[in-house]
């Protein structure tokens, strides 16, 4: 299976990236507790992208693909032509500095850490491809 | 995406929540919860009985409210929520900084102990 997902980097359209990751995990028979986990992972990057390398402008696109190469394996990209944004770069900050600091940011890469097994970030063709592994 | 109502009863704001809180509308409860505030209520109750969804955007609004909170001694109990929106709380370790019950019934008397 290879899934693709084409849209325009508007906070408005992650209900789309959700629905679109729903279906496509459901349809595989993924169970319902972690494909809303894994759906929460999904925002969470493609807002990111969103937010921090397009600026929320929806002239511009990602890509989404989700790829099952083995069984209970499942492989999603996010494919973009942005500026990079790394969260393996960021560390996950700690709970109680967040409360104190009474920041609103800074609990998706944590999210997104514990959820997924594995985020890598490579670059083909001058897009940068965020590739996020799940064994189910 | 969301739709958010607020009403009174003997003196506790509930907000109830409906729908999904992502990026684009947890702005939704950001501004429910800082009415709430504003208006001087001491007991906030979050009915999360129809909350479908809740991605780190509307967990942040909440951690943001806890200091502050804390400082004006508003107690802000959430209920109702579903398996799957309650795991995320759970993923993050929220549901030791945050009250949280079963029902609004629990959650009300939670709030009037914890006023005490």
């Amino acid at each position: 299976m290879n899934y693709r997902y084409n849209i325009g980097c508007s906070l408005a359209n992650l209900k789309g990236i959700r629905d679109f990751v729903r279906t496509t995990l459901t349809e595989n028979h993924v169970p319902e507790l972690q494909v809303s986990a894994i759906v929460l992972a999904l925002d969470e990057m493609c807002s990111n992208v969103m937010i921090h390398a397009h600026h929320c402008n929806p002239d511009d696109s990602l890509e989404l693909q989700i790829r099952n190469p083995k069984a209970k394996t499942f492989v999603f990209e996010i494919i973009d032509d942005g500026s990079i944004f790394n969260i393996n770069k960021f560390e996950e900050p700690d709970m109680q500095s967040l409360v104190h600091a009474k920041r609103k940011g800074g609990l998706g890469i944590r999210l997104v850490k514990s959820i997924m097994d594995k985020i890598e970030y490579v670059q083909e063709e001058g897009r940068h491809i965020c590739r996020l592994t799940k064994v189910i | 995406m969301v739709s958010i109502k607020r009403l009174q009863e003997g003196g506790t704001d509930i907000i109830a929540v409906i729908g999904e809180i992502d990026a684009s509308s947890s702005i939704e409860l950001d501004l429910a919860i800082a009415k709430s505030v504003g208006e001087g209520f001491k007991r906030i109750l979050v009915d999360c009985q129809a909350l479908e969804y809740i991605s780190s955007a509307g967990l942040g609004v909440f951690m943001s409210y806890i200091e502050e909170l804390r400082e004006k001694k508003i107690q802000m109990v959430l209920y109702g929520l579903k398996e799957k929106v309650a795991n995320t709380f759970e993923i993050l370790g929220l549901a030791d900084l945050l009250h949280i019950r079963d029902n609004k019934s629990e959650a009300l008397k939670l709030a009037n102990e914890l006023s005490v």
